[in-house]
């Protein structure tokens, strides 16, 4: 990160943090709800965005992680146990140990296999989500929101909207450390040439894993702030066009940069909302048809955005990575 | 273990196989020459479906309606190759699996848009609705039969075009070295939209067969598309071969698996714990199967190139 984008990062932040008070001011606590989910799928976002931008993992399947947080408030919740205090550590925890293993796996390929490869692994999860009956299969379960011994009420939408805003923050404050630790360089250094850095003398396997194990672990911080907000989880937070849609908003905001997700999660969420209603404004029940204006700008994003919404407002030249895998 | 159940599931598996056979063929061939993953290709499944459909209703034959379909299906991956596709080649993979997954909204919202977002059944002829004794006492669906039969000879014939002939033996060449073989005065951009034509006239294949199976819906090809994936990890990208042999071993080891995985664990733990990790195993069973091969062979069965 440069001092640009430290700049974009503290603007982002800034006017999160005034919505809640706007929100009040006019009376729309729609919008509350709304810069919520778009906070929460930025974490998501940014986490792919550490081993995708960074690493130069294509994975594929990173909403399962989201899934595997989200499952974990869901299922101990189904059993009794509120207490966010215990939820949300082991829903991370949960996150990375199957981030480690997918990852241990997934890293022994490379190129298009790990694309395939990430993608069939968060199938095998999705399949087994819909698979236990017991947690609600295929109709998904609801789950009460989490309780932090009377600190924090999740049920107060101000409150639960600061929690995630903490969370994003102190996301991006680490990862930004991280990327500039002798760690990140590694990561980074592997992505524009393997074989170098190994015969450097780095073990760049476990490096990758690292990172890979660490990007599962935020996505599930995610999951189970996804899970409190809906009160509800199912099979579909898993789904594959899920893990495309975080991967789009990671290249939409701009690849590589870690506050172009976040930016990248906004605009693709805003654009989900508004664009229905602007095509019905176009043309009667254009609304439902969203998806045939969706499909080409992403489409046009991918041939003509080269650097996202982030090389909008950092000056060429200076956007953090090239991507080439 | 009923030994009939067992043959009917091992014809049911073989089905299935064969039909993710037709996709997969299609995805590899494109992966291998042209290097480009292409998610759109459960698409060209979906157009399969709905054009054979729309035709066999259209011509009130299901011969003339398939015979319709294929080249039109053919048309439509001409179209989808010259259009959007060719500018992603030079591309990296992030960028194609992006722009192919923008392709599916596109792809599953026109669809909604021509024939509706209801499922649309096509029916059977009489002559294909029938069962048959495959061995006495064992009764067997007639269209399931025609699909074997027919991914049997559309493998052969793959196999035949790539091996055997002038056109294989450019397809071979375009794949270990597409640059060269442009260089030897091979009309190179023409071979690479003949060839995804091609791909998806095997996929349209898969659909128009899918499509009496079940219902024919937005999105139909999506699920197998994945499948497919799996099915040419496990085979090796770019292989002919691998995807046969991998698609004929998922598709029995999934059909199989839902069926005798249940069975085979009230063996060893209770009844009511049997009859809930069985089919969570088993809807399991093929990624787990895809790990352990790629533990063993990170590049698949018969890795056809390297990169």
């Amino acid at each position: 990160m440069n001092r640009q984008q430290i700049w974009i990062s503290l603007i982002t932040l800034t006017l999160f943090a005034v919505v809640p008070p706007l929100t009040v001011l006019f009376d729309q606590p729609f919008y509350l709800d709304m810069f919520a989910r778009i906070m929460i799928l930025a974490i998501a976002a940014v986490s792919l965005d550490l081993i995708l931008g960074h690493g130069g993992m294509v994975s594929f399947g990173h909403a399962v992680y989201m899934g595997i947080g989200a499952y974990a408030v869901g299922i101990l919740s189904y059993y009794g146990i509120d207490n966010g205090f215990i939820q949300f550590p082991l829903a991370m925890l949960a996150s990375a140990l199957i981030g480690l293993i997918f990852g241990a796996m997934s890293l022994r390929t490379s190129g298009v296999y790990f694309i395939m490869i990430t993608l069939a692994f968060a199938q095998m999860l999705f399949f087994l989500a819909i698979s236990l009956e017991e947690f609600g299969g295929d109709d998904g379960m609801s789950a009460a929101r989490s309780e932090f011994a009377g600190l924090i009420d999740m049920y107060d939408g101000v409150q639960f909207y600061y929690l995630i805003f903490a969370c994003l923050a102190l996301v991006l404050y680490l990862l930004h450390r991280l990327v500039l630790s002798r760690f990140g360089m590694v990561i980074r250094a592997s992505r524009s040439n393997e074989k170098r850095m190994h015969a450097i003398g780095y073990p760049t396997y476990r490096y990758k894993l690292a990172a890979f194990t660490i990007a599962g672990t935020i996505c599930g911080l995610a999951g189970a702030l996804f899970a409190n907000l809906n009160e509800f989880v199912s099979p579909d937070v898993m789904h594959w066009t899920h893990s495309g849609e975080i991967m789009v908003m990671v290249i939409m905001g701009g690849i590589g940069t870690l506050i172009g997700p976040v930016l990248g999660a906004s605009a693709f969420l805003l654009l989900e909302e508004y664009l229905p209603e602007w095509m019905e404004m176009v043309m009667t029940n254009g609304g439902e048809h969203w998806a045939i204006v969706m499909g080409p700008i992403l489409i046009a994003i991918v041939l003509f955005g080269r650097g996202g919404i982030h090389a909008l407002f950092a000056s060429r030249g200076k956007i953090g990575v090239k991507q080439n895998d | 273990m009923d030994p009939l159940l067992l043959l009917e599931q091992a014809f049911n598996g073989l089905q299935f196989g064969v039909m993710l056979f037709l996709i997969a063929a299609g995805l590899t061939l494109v992966f291998g020459i042209m290097d480009l993953v292409n998610l759109a290709h459960g698409s060209l499944v979906m157009i399969g479906a709905y054009l054979a459909t729309t035709l066999i209703a259209w011509t009130d034959s299901f011969i003339f309606g398939i015979a319709l379909a294929l080249p039109a299906t053919f048309a439509v991956g001409v179209l989808v190759e010259v259009v959007a596709l060719r500018t992603l080649y030079r591309r990296n993979h992030l960028d194609q699996v992006l722009a192919t997954f923008g392709l599916i909204l596109f792809f599953n919202e026109v669809v909604r848009i021509i024939w509706g977002a209801q499922s649309i059944y096509s029916g059977l002829p009489d002559y294909l609705s029938g069962q048959v004794e495959i061995i006495p006492g064992a009764p067997y669906p007639v269209f399931r039969l025609v699909i074997i039969a027919v991914g049997l000879i559309v493998a052969a014939l793959i196999y035949t075009i790539v091996a055997h002939t002038r056109l294989g033996m450019l397809i071979r060449a375009g794949a270990s070295n597409n640059e060269m073989v442009g260089a030897l005065g091979i009309n190179i951009k023409s071979l690479f939209t003949f060839v995804f034509a091609l791909g998806a006239v095997f996929a349209g294949l898969a659909g128009m067969m899918l499509g009496p199976l079940t219902s024919v819906e937005p999105g139909i090809g999506e699920p197998l598309l994945i499948l497919a994936f799996v099915v040419i990890i496990i085979g090796g990208i770019g292989s002919i071969r691998g995807a046969f042999i991998a698609a004929i071993l998922i598709g029995m080891a999934d059909t199989v698996g839902r069926v005798f995985l249940p069975v085979l664990l009230r063996i060893f733990v209770s009844d009511a714990a049997a009859d809930t990790a069985g089919p969570a195993l088993a809807s399991m069973l093929i990624y787990i199967l895809m790990a352990a091969i790629l533990v063993v062979r990170p590049r698949g069965l018969f890795p056809a190139r390297t990169g």
